[in-house]
């Protein structure tokens, strides 16, 4: 029998439909993924099965629970049923924690509220739980505040409550979206040991196809509120019917051509930067201490090649970036653009040969801005504004695939997809030679991505740029960069032709990064490689 | 969170010090010479040097200033020109009026607003929650003297439960005297409680849509026990600020409202002053009423500690 | 109409209602309130006294259109000092996190916070004397950290905004920033804050006339003419009623006005992301 089986669940909210007719079921000791973008409903389907839904939700249809029929319970059975009979884990690690109670109580919650035991009890079985999610005593006490842990940390604390009471049905809903690549990947093996030892079922969400391959026995494919194909993991990936599921596939391996015309000419050079910070310690009396970001840091960038910067959260690639930008001065060694010294005095007209496209697509503009206005902004580097602005402007648009309507409308009108196109275009409208894109595609969906990074090879032909490609994402990297260069703790432990650093990694480090990547199995990879996306924005 | 403490204690002497220097600027060098100031234009040039000689004010600013604070410091607030007596006897009768006054109005108040706040905030949208933003709606805008006044005329004059002003002193008995503080409570506390209920309900709600309330829910919590066990406590926090805040209006309000109930606090002391031209009086209450806004203050910061873990030990 | 519209616009009418009549004022009132007529003193409401008359034969009426003037005026100007000076300082604050300019702005807040606006009004009025001068510095001194302290920390959430990083790319320095990027962008937190120091305010200027420290007579001010009622609230409770209803009423106004304005703002700004 099933642990959990839903057969055709209608969800929805204040009248706006979110599911439509969902079904999917996952037996003990077996994980089923369910792999979505943005909007597909894939997390509502979660919350769903345990009536953890917001106001005005209304269900129907059938969901099935260790042999319970979870639509018609009432709250008080649900209550008993949550955190005992089906655990789950969400995304966001660093908010899912009670800042003000310890670790340890807040295990020992779990237990408490389902069966009756003194709190000296619960504490010993909290403790265990949290043993088993890879977070012993004796380097964790149950004292410890949320606060005092890293994400990857917390995760694992949320996992302990999930699991306390060994429910047989555990939901992760992206639980490692918001992690590095190798605590993602600590994570995943947690969540894999946890099944294989204590024979429970998994519900593993996500976006990324190639995590949910690697773990998977079932895969669901949701898009908007209904589920596209299902079927077993191996085989479904080879045999996708759904144009939706091969799209998805196809942008999830996506290679964007690209003919790299590496010329010799150095545009940027780094050499042996050093870059410091200082905190003030709080108080009167408290001095100040130096953190050092960026350690000696060496590398070069030539006109019209495109070089990936590989590195976790921490690694200092931010404030590299900063000082690259010529926005922070460095406290040692050198960093040259164009023949001259990059610094806060580095000049303007200088300035727009670098330009860059940040991460987020929904802070990366001022509300309040038209769009034309937004993209010209880049234009105080020049002396006076050019009379011709706005017909530039409308060209740079039109290159980068956003028409020219646009330009007086807010850009709270456009999506996750096209604010990048804008991004971009805000990138080139002063013709730089140097565009550094700092995790430019990592917050959009894969197919939407594929499309971006089609359009940067395009235009790095076009217009002639070089890049600098920071990302955490080990195979967009791959996908799109010359020569990588791996950084950890304010140092670059490796670089290279991306290809040979890729297949044959020399650092340690490296090594660890590319074994934590999960992959697609390589024939998935290999066909369906022509096929465009088709325009999904 | 013995080093959190002694910042904070840290904290409180400073700013106690800089207040005090801005007591002392305003009221004795501000006024060029506070002894013409004191007397009037028609005052003759012996009386002026007696009256400067007599108030010290001959010396240096900064040696005034440093000798009124030591005074301060050894209890003597000088001697009041008017009264001619010296300004503690006068200030420390009142004191015991005012303070105990604005004290039981904020426990009051905050009696009344957390329930109220909670209760709001759990049912929301239903007839409670309306009810409770309706009745504070109003509670907010209303002048507290003038709803001391109605009290007056409603439950001292027309229904006689309460006298209509004036204070029985302590001395004749502790409940004898807070009955005679009740009009006058009630009417600071209501507005306040009002406020805070609004604060108290906000909060809540804030918290109640953060992401560990529905980790909680997700361990099987109830609404109702996820809201007493996580969200309140991580509510109080921002409350806590506003009753920091709270408290010196609490204060000034309590002077303002004495002029309602013929109390003989402090109010009526330095509003007297004033029309006297007393300044060292008026120094003296000024400086003691900013005393305890900043140590209500300090006490908050204390409560912080006690309420959020993570002011407290390792950063 | 949803709930914060409906706030919105109650609020925009008591408002409306009381600035209206002290504008009115300016021009006609029903009866002179300089002239005494202590032939009519002390009635209550009638037709040609539609709110009665004071101990001194004035209408109550014409009273409070011209005492609206003194309260309206008082916090409104005293708003404007607060954001006058309160937002340039929570700019630079923020601007500058964490320098010694920074580190002053936040002190200089704590400390005026200490000492409420009816002490600075005591300071004040003990040197200089009591007028609505002092009032509205005594009031717009205190609105000062108010607005400082929320521009700073709504400035702050802002600054780690990519679009302003976009700013700095471009070129653009902290001050030009602050103006083009950040302050239209606490705007809406500005405004809302705005209605409702402009209702404390009223209130606070109603307590500093009630004992004396605003507006002198001959000015006539709400919170005076409630000390003046207090003596015969037992057989005239007209004269107290009806002054303590506008400032009730006024206050109100202005609070509604605040809240529809907050829901106003804020639940577009939602409904944009994701």
């Amino acid at each position: 029998m099933s642990l959990l089986h839903i057969e055709g669940l209608n969800l929805s909210i204040h009248d706006t439909p979110i599911l439509k007719g969902v079904s999917l079921s996952v037996d003990a000791g077996q994980i089923v993924g369910v792999i979505g973008e943005s909007g597909s409903g894939k997390s509502m389907t979660a919350f769903a099965a345990l009536q953890l839904l917001p106001n005005g939700a209304q269900c129907s249809g059938r969901i099935d629970l260790g042999g319970r029929e979870v639509l018609t319970l009432n709250e008080a059975h649900l209550c008993q049923m949550r955190g005992r009979d089906v655990g789950m884990v969400f995304q966001e690690p660093m908010t899912a924690l009670n800042p003000i109670q310890s670790i340890g109580d807040q295990v020992a919650e779990t237990i408490m509220i389902h069966d009756s035991v003194s709190k000296r009890e619960a504490l010993e079985r909290a403790a265990d739980a949290l043993r088993r999610a890879e977070l012993p005593q004796d380097k964790f006490p149950l004292s410890r505040y949320p606060h005092e842990l890293s994400g990857g940390q917390r995760q694992r604390v949320v996992i302990a409550m999930a699991i306390a009471l060994r429910p047989k049905l555990l939901i992760a809903d992206e639980p490692t979206t918001a992690l590095d690549v190798t605590t993602q990947a600590q994570i995943l093996q947690l969540l894999r040991r946890l099944v294989d030892e204590e024979g429970m079922g998994l519900l593993l969400i996500s976006h990324d196809l190639a995590v949910v391959s690697d773990m998977a026995d079932q895969i669901v494919i949701m898009r908007q509120g209904e589920v596209v194909e299902s079927g077993p993991a191996q085989w479904l990936l080879r045999n996708m019917q759904h144009p939706y599921s091969k799209a998805l596939l196809e942008a999830s391996t996506h290679q964007p051509d690209r003919a790299p015309e590496d010329q010799e000419e150095v545009l940027l050079e780094v050499r042996d930067v050093v870059r410091d910070y200082t905190i003030h310690r709080k108080g009167w009396w408290g001095g100040t201490d130096t953190f050092r970001a960026v350690k000696g840091v060496s590398f070069q960038l030539r006109k019209g090649e495109s070089l990936g910067l590989v590195g976790e959260s921490g690694c200092g690639k931010s404030t590299l970036t900063r000082a690259i930008l010529g926005l922070e001065n460095v406290q040692d060694g050198e960093i040259r653009a164009f023949g001259q010294r990059v610094g806060r005095d580095f000049p303007n007209a200088l300035r727009a040969g670098i330009q860059v496209v940040f991460q987020d697509p929904y802070s990366s503009f001022n509300p309040r801005w038209k769009v034309a206005q937004l993209v010209a902004e880049p234009f105080h580097l020049m002396t006076q504004r050019p009379a011709d602005w706005r017909a530039r402007v409308a060209s740079v648009l039109d290159d980068v695939g956003i028409g020219g309507d646009a330009m007086d409308r807010y850009i709270h009108e456009f999506s996750g997809g096209q604010r990048q196109r804008i991004a971009i275009a805000r990138a080139l409208i002063l013709r730089p030679d140097i565009v550094i894109l700092d995790e430019a595609v990592s917050a959009l969906d894969v197919s939407i991505r594929a499309q971006i990074l089609d359009l940067l090879a395009e235009l790095q032909e076009g217009y002639g740029l070089s890049y600098l490609f920071i990302s955490h994402d080990l195979s967009v990297v791959r996908s799109i960069t010359d020569r990588v260069m791996v950084m950890k703790a304010g140092e670059i432990v490796e670089q290279g032709q991306t290809d040979q650093v890729f297949d044959a990694p020399q650092h340690d480090y490296t090594k660890q990064l590319i074994a934590a990547v999960p992959v697609l199995p390589a024939e998935v990879t290999q066909g369906g490689n022509d096929e465009r996306t088709e325009p999904v924005v | 969170m013995l080093r959190y403490f002694l910042k904070r204690l840290l904290s409180l002497g400073l700013s106690l010090i800089v207040a005090s220097a801005v007591i002392f600027l305003a009221l004795e060098v501000v006024p060029g010479d506070p002894a013409a100031y004191m007397l009037g234009i028609n005052a003759q040039e012996d009386t002026l040097a007696a009256l400067r000689e007599e108030l010290g004010l001959n010396g240096s600013v900064w040696g005034r200033y440093v000798s009124w604070v030591g005074g301060m410091l050894t209890g003597d607030f000088g001697t009041s020109y008017t009264y001619r007596t010296p300004v503690a006897e006068m200030i420390g009768e009142r004191l015991w009026i005012s303070l105990p006054l604005a004290l039981y109005a904020l426990t009051l108040s905050t009696v009344i607003a957390f329930p109220a706040g909670i209760w709001a905030a759990s049912k929301r949208g239903s007839a409670v929650d309306v009810s409770v933003m309706g009745v504070t709606q109003l509670g907010v805008a209303i002048p507290n003297f003038w709803f001391a006044m109605l009290m007056v005329l409603v439950f001292a004059i027309n229904l006689r439960w309460f006298s209509a002003g004036g204070f029985v002193g302590w001395d004749a008995g502790f409940f004898a005297a807070l009955k005679s503080l009740t009009l006058p409570t009630v009417a600071l506390a209501l507005p306040q409680a009002s406020i805070l209920a609004r604060v108290m309900r906000s909060s809540l709600l804030d918290t109640l849509s953060e992401d560990f309330i529905r980790t909680a829910r997700a361990k099987g919590l109830s609404k109702r026990q996820a809201l007493w066990r996580h969200a309140l406590r991580n509510a109080l926090i921002p409350v806590l600020t506003i009753i920091g805040l709270q408290f010196s209006f609490l204060l000034a309000g309590a002077i303002i409202i004495e002029n309602v109930f013929f109390l003989p606090g402090l109010g009526r002391l330095v509003f007297q002053s004033i029309s006297a031209r007393d300044l060292i009086v008026v120094e003296s209450v000024v400086m003691l009423l900013v005393l305890a806004v900043i140590v209500v203050n300090f006490a908050v910061d204390m409560a912080y500690a006690v309420v959020d873990p993570r002011l407290r030990g390792r950063r | 109409m949803n709930g914060g519209n409906r706030n919105l616009w109650i609020g925009a009418v008591l408002t409306a209602l009381f600035a209206g009549a002290a504008l009115v004022s300016f021009l006609w009132v029903p009866y002179d309130v300089a002239s005494l007529d202590i032939a009519n003193k002390i009635k209550g409401p009638s037709a040609s006294h539609p709110l009665g008359t004071d101990h001194f034969g004035r209408d109550i009426l014409s009273m409070i259109m011209v005492g609206a003037r003194t309260s309206i005026a008082v916090a409104l100007v005293a708003v404007g000092i607060g954001m006058g000076i309160g937002v340039p300082l929570g700019l630079a604050a923020a601007a500058r996190k964490g320098s010694l300019l920074d580190e002053l702005i936040m002190r200089g807040n704590d400390l005026v916070f200490a000492f409420p606006s009816l002490l600075i009004a005591i300071m004040i009025t003990a040197v200089f004397g009591a007028s609505a001068l002092n009032a509205i510095i005594a009031i717009g001194i205190f609105n000062i950290p108010v607005f400082a302290r929320l521009t700073r920390s709504g400035a702050l959430s802002l600054w780690t905004r990519d679009y302003v990083m976009a700013a700095r790319v471009s070129g653009k320095g902290a001050a030009r920033i602050s103006f083009e990027h950040i302050l239209p962008n606490v705007m809406n937190l500005l405004i809302v804050q705005g209605t409702i120091q402009f209702s404390l305010g009223i209130l606070a200027e109603a307590g500093l006339s009630y004992v004396g420290l605003g507006a002198q007579p001959p000015i006539p001010s709400w919170g005076r003419m409630l000390a003046d009622s207090q003596t015969m609230i037992s057989f005239a409770p007209h004269m107290a009623l009806f002054p303590g209803l506008a400032i009730l009423l006024t206050v109100l106004g202005l609070n509604l006005m605040g809240d529809g304005l907050r829901d106003l703002f804020d639940p577009k700004l939602r409904r944009a992301r994701r």
